[in-house]
């Protein structure tokens, strides 16, 4: 029962996020520029709730003084807890990449009428199927 | 001259009275110190009557004589920091002549006489402008290997205005040396006035740390990717556990400072050398080889007396190192540092 319908397309606008619990697990659902990322909503850190932190860019400057400048904008993900940073996209800290890494999920767009038999439904389920046919479902896939 | 075996990093050349520095000064500042009641820099960072200002057989004021019978009895090179506090001198003109003055006093009595001492520049560093024109005017000496700045300053040494000093010391190739004391006008310790000695002498380290750490954050050695700056008469033992606060909380506030772009300890280990005096050993010597081993201490410290200074004997550090550790303390740290 590896896929769950977490929220309808239009839920998640691009920038926007929303957190759903699917088998126990607290999960992030992130749209980031028309694409779809979930990441454990657990700070590989000290186990803060990650994906409710500031989404933001690396930001970056040579000195005090001088340009900020931001990279990656709107794919960087803060914990709230300790400020740690990671990239949305893959759940790589950008801090200690090697040992720091938060486990993410595929995550894929389905059709709204083309729901193969098998998926599983997440919290949003019910409301959605009352929403017109022209609406997507965000879909995510859980490791077998 | 064959290899140093022995390079002590800290011996102090301490001015006798102003009127030493009468032959320097020129004219008009001669006469206002003659005519008013100007008695010099007002910093006292080794009154004369404290038993930490002077060992058995010295004095806290030593000349070149006593020096070299005692100081230089076993150092191959000498490394003079003159403690001589300009900075406390509100006159930015007056500080800056004093700061020649003392400089030529060095050359003249110290340098020129004794080809084993090396010296520190000192500059009126709360006027970086004027402190870069002195390290300027020495830099080509090749006696001069450090600039001194004391531990004590107007504004932690990270922020941007003291560029033009670290600019003018990457120029020349000279070390930054930050050292214990000096008398800004602010209060020696981050809370506020002491009322004791103690808590003065012994509560330096703090100042050091803020150093350390506004060096490291305000992004000095971003923008002087060359510059090396030893930490003198500062203790050691609590550079480890900075180490570790600092890199902890870099984790978490990187993008507060994006341009420390890596862990702070790496600067830290990179650019600071610190010496060995005064060794704030804990009672077990077992606790002392630990913090030796979490800070890296044989590629960090640097040999130094302290003379004419009081300090706890050294042989309980040396005793936990091996020889080749012995050796990068004793001499190879320092012939790297000041490229001697």
């Amino acid at each position: 029962m590896p896929k769950h319908i977490v929220a309808t397309v239009h839920e998640i606008p691009p920038g926007e996020r929303k957190i759903v619990e699917i088998g126990g697990r607290s999960i992030g659902v992130f749209n980031v520029k028309g694409m779809f990322y979930a990441l454990r909503n657990i700070c590989p850190h000290q186990g803060g709730p990650l994906c409710e932190g500031r989404i933001t860019g690396f930001v970056m400057a040579d000195k005090p003084g001088g340009a900020y400048t931001y990279a990656r904008r709107g794919e960087i993900l803060r914990c709230p807890w300790h400020g740690w940073e990671f990239d949305v996209t893959t759940g790589q800290s950008w801090v200690d990449p090697i040992s720091t890494r938060t486990r993410s999920y595929a995550v894929e767009v389905a059709p709204g009428d083309a729901l193969p038999a098998g998926y599983q439904p997440g919290p949003y389920t019910a409301e959605t199927f009352d929403v017109s046919i022209e609406q997507e479902y965000v879909v995510v896939e859980l490791p077998g | 001259m064959s290899e140093p075996t022995c390079i002590d990093c800290d011996i102090h050349n301490e001015l006798p009275a102003l009127e030493t520095l009468y032959p320097y000064l020129p004219e008009y500042w001669l006469a206002y110190c003659r005519e008013s009641a100007f008695n010099g820099p007002d910093a006292d960072d080794y009154p004369a009557g404290a038993p930490t200002s002077a060992r058995d057989g010295s004095t806290s004021n030593p000349d070149l004589m006593e020096v070299q019978a005692q100081a230089l009895r076993d150092a191959d090179i000498g490394i003079l920091n003159c403690a001589y506090r300009v900075q406390s001198v509100r006159n930015e003109d007056l500080a800056a002549c004093l700061a020649t003055a003392i400089n030529c006093w060095q050359v003249e009595h110290w340098l020129e006489k004794e080809p084993r001492l090396r010296a520190s520049v000192v500059v009126p560093s709360h006027s970086p402008r004027l402190a870069a024109a002195e390290i300027d005017r020495w830099g080509g000496h090749s006696g001069f290997v450090q600039v001194i700045l004391p531990v004590r300053a107007e504004a932690p040494y990270g922020n941007r205005r003291y560029d033009p000093i670290f600019a003018a010391a990457v120029r020349h190739d000279l070390v930054i040396g930050i050292h214990f004391g000096g008398a800004p006008g602010l209060p020696p310790t981050p809370t506020g006035w002491p009322s004791y000695y103690i808590e003065e002498y012994a509560g330096m380290a703090q100042i050091f740390q803020s150093q350390v750490i506004s060096l490291v954050i305000e992004g000095v050695f971003e923008r002087f990717p060359a510059l090396r700056v030893a930490l003198i008469e500062g203790g050691f033992t609590w550079l480890p556990s900075l180490m570790w606060r600092m890199d902890k909380e870099w984790k978490g506030l990187r993008h507060n400072t994006p341009w420390v772009k890596q862990q702070p300890s790496e600067y830290m280990r990179t650019h600071l050398r610190l010496t060995m005096q005064p060794l704030d050993a804990p009672p077990n010597p077992t606790h002392l080889a630990q913090i030796l081993e979490q800070c890296g201490a044989e590629d960090l410290l640097l040999y130094a007396s302290d003379y004419p200074h009081r300090h706890e004997c050294p042989d309980i550090l040396w005793a936990l190192l091996s020889a080749e550790q012995r050796k990068k303390i004793r001499s190879a740290n320092a012939k790297a540092l000041y490229r001697l």
